[in-house]
């Protein structure tokens, strides 16, 4: 497979080193990854995720069918246009995918899914709606692109019709409006401020010439790797899958334990496993010594392995190595990482290191 | 397309070579390697006063991405090693051929250099793979 998405010429203009991401070709960096990662901490990029699952839920069930199928509880969407991030458990509490929901009307749920895990999704959308009048559409055909960063908002703002404009010009975090064909959403995958615009594909190239000439960067799936692992967002497939629980993922907060009477698929597993205390917990480390903390490297404490680093990579902004890491409970401030044989110190910290540009460790 | 300087010599696994008139060889890797790892941000090179066989493994370099050893094409002494490296690994992207050069060996024998590839046939090895 081979799929491409309707920026494909505009990243082959913008010599992209293209790769294979899960069947999609998508661009890795567009020269240099840092220099991208830099650029959204400071100024403003945009990054194609056309390849993400988009999937509209129509028809007066919902609510009822969302409220069953995540962990997090639609019902706190106070009105259309608020969104919330949540992860979809199976029965034993393992995580299927994290996806974002945007509530739009009383019979209208936008969901943004993984690329990855887009099959394996859609089949377990449609075997939990069995019976609620609810319809899933997904949608290939739209376009998605995410600008991210300090000047995000002054730049979309300025290549936006005057009508767009002034529909996203008071949303707040985790809002979305509709406006005509197009979909704005205040949200990202960087830890800075920005935007996620879904809209026909036969509009993508001129909204990306435009967005360049406004000085925003092409951005590729490097630097997005970088900026969220700083920015301590998880990503599924690597920090947490159907072998692991949100309690154990550092997503315990965006479990939705009230009301109590709400049942949603996995809720019994995770209350036994909180019942039997949970044994591990994700944490951040940043390196003390020179090197790069890899996936699936060790750590250890006292000459015991304690766990295992699920991302790790060099950080442009702490300009040292940084990692997210699945370890036992009971790891306190410092760690050892086994790096190809030889022990290097590590600090153990909260798995968020920057935010809006600061670093926060 | 990578630059391939016609004055070098190769090796199959993207390290290239320069004899210099006082019979030492200086090592580095290719703008093609550079180029498919991306930003470097560490370098772990050899110790000096070390002797590597032809094939060794000589050190690591390490991008964003990832982990990469490289290897001593050479036979003979490690005599020098590229201290800029340890604050600046991005100059290995910057002037692979260049500043970014790795280390400095003293050879057993120059025979050795004299079998790696040439500047044509390197070039012919990145194109079938790419």
């Amino acid at each position: 497979m081979h799929n491409r998405t309707p920026f494909y010429q505009q990243h082959l203009d913008a010599h992209a080193l293209m790769v294979d991401f899960f069947g999609w070709q998508m661009p890795l960096h567009y020269g240099s990854q840092i220099a991208e990662h830099n650029k959204v901490r400071q100024d403003a990029g945009m990054f194609d995720v056309s390849h993400m699952t988009v999937v509209d839920l129509l028809g007066a069930g919902g609510r009822e069918f969302l409220r069953y199928l995540l962990a997090n509880d639609v019902d706190r969407l106070s009105h259309p246009g608020k969104a919330i991030y949540s992860c979809m458990l199976d029965d034993q509490g393992g995580v299927l995918d994290d996806l974002i929901v945007y509530y739009r009307a009383p019979d209208n749920y936008r969901l943004i899914l993984n690329s990855a895990t887009r099959a394996k999704d859609l089949a377990w959308l449609e075997k939990n709606a069995n019976g609620l009048p609810v319809f899933i559409q997904t949608r290939p055909e739209l376009a998605m692109l995410a600008v991210q960063g300090p000047h995000a908002k002054e730049k979309l703002l300025s290549v936006l019709t005057p009508a767009q404009a002034d529909a996203i010009s008071t949303l707040q975090p985790f809002e979305a409006v509709d406006i005509a064909n197009w979909f704005i959403a205040r949200t990202g995958y960087t830890g800075e401020d920005g935007f996620e615009c879904v809209f026909p594909a036969e509009e993508a190239e001129t909204f990306w010439k435009k967005l360049l000439a406004a000085g925003v960067a092409p951005c590729g799936l490097g630097a997005r790797d970088t900026l969220r692992l700083e920015a301590g967002m998880m990503l599924y497939g690597q920090d947490m899958d159907e072998t692991t629980t949100p309690l154990e993922s550092g997503l315990a907060w965006t479990v939705a334990w009230e009301p109590s009477s709400r049942e949603f698929i996995g809720r019994a597993a995770l209350e036994a496993q909180k019942e039997s205390g949970v044994k591990r917990k994700m944490v951040g480390l940043i390196l003390e010594d020179k090197g790069v903390i890899r996936p699936g490297y060790t750590v250890i404490v006292d000459g015991l392995n304690k766990g295992a680093v699920t991302s790790g990579t060099f950080s442009p902004t702490l300009e040292k190595s940084i990692a997210l890491a699945r370890v036992n409970a009971d790891v306190g401030k410092s760690c050892q990482i086994d790096i190809r044989g030889k022990l290097k110190a590590a600090q153990v910290v909260a798995p968020r290191f920057v935010k809006h540009g600061k670093i926060i460790v | 397309m990578s630059n391939v300087p016609s004055e070098l010599r190769y090796s199959d696994t993207h390290e290239w070579a320069r004899l210099e008139d006082d019979g030492t060889i200086v090592i580095g890797i290719t703008d093609h390697a550079q180029h498919l790892l991306g930003d470097l941000v560490f370098v772990e090179l050899p110790d000096e006063g070390i002797e590597l066989k032809g094939g060794d493994e000589a050190g690591v370099v390490e991008s964003v991405k990832a982990a990469s050893d490289f290897y001593s094409p050479i036979t003979g002494e490690v005599v020098e090693v590229n201290e800029e490296l340890q604050d600046s690994p991005a100059l290995v992207n910057t002037d692979p051929y260049g500043d970014g050069w790795l280390f400095r060996i003293q050879p057993e024998d120059t025979s050795e250099f004299d079998a790696l590839l040439d500047a044509d046939a390197y070039n012919e090895q990145i194109s079938e793979e790419e």
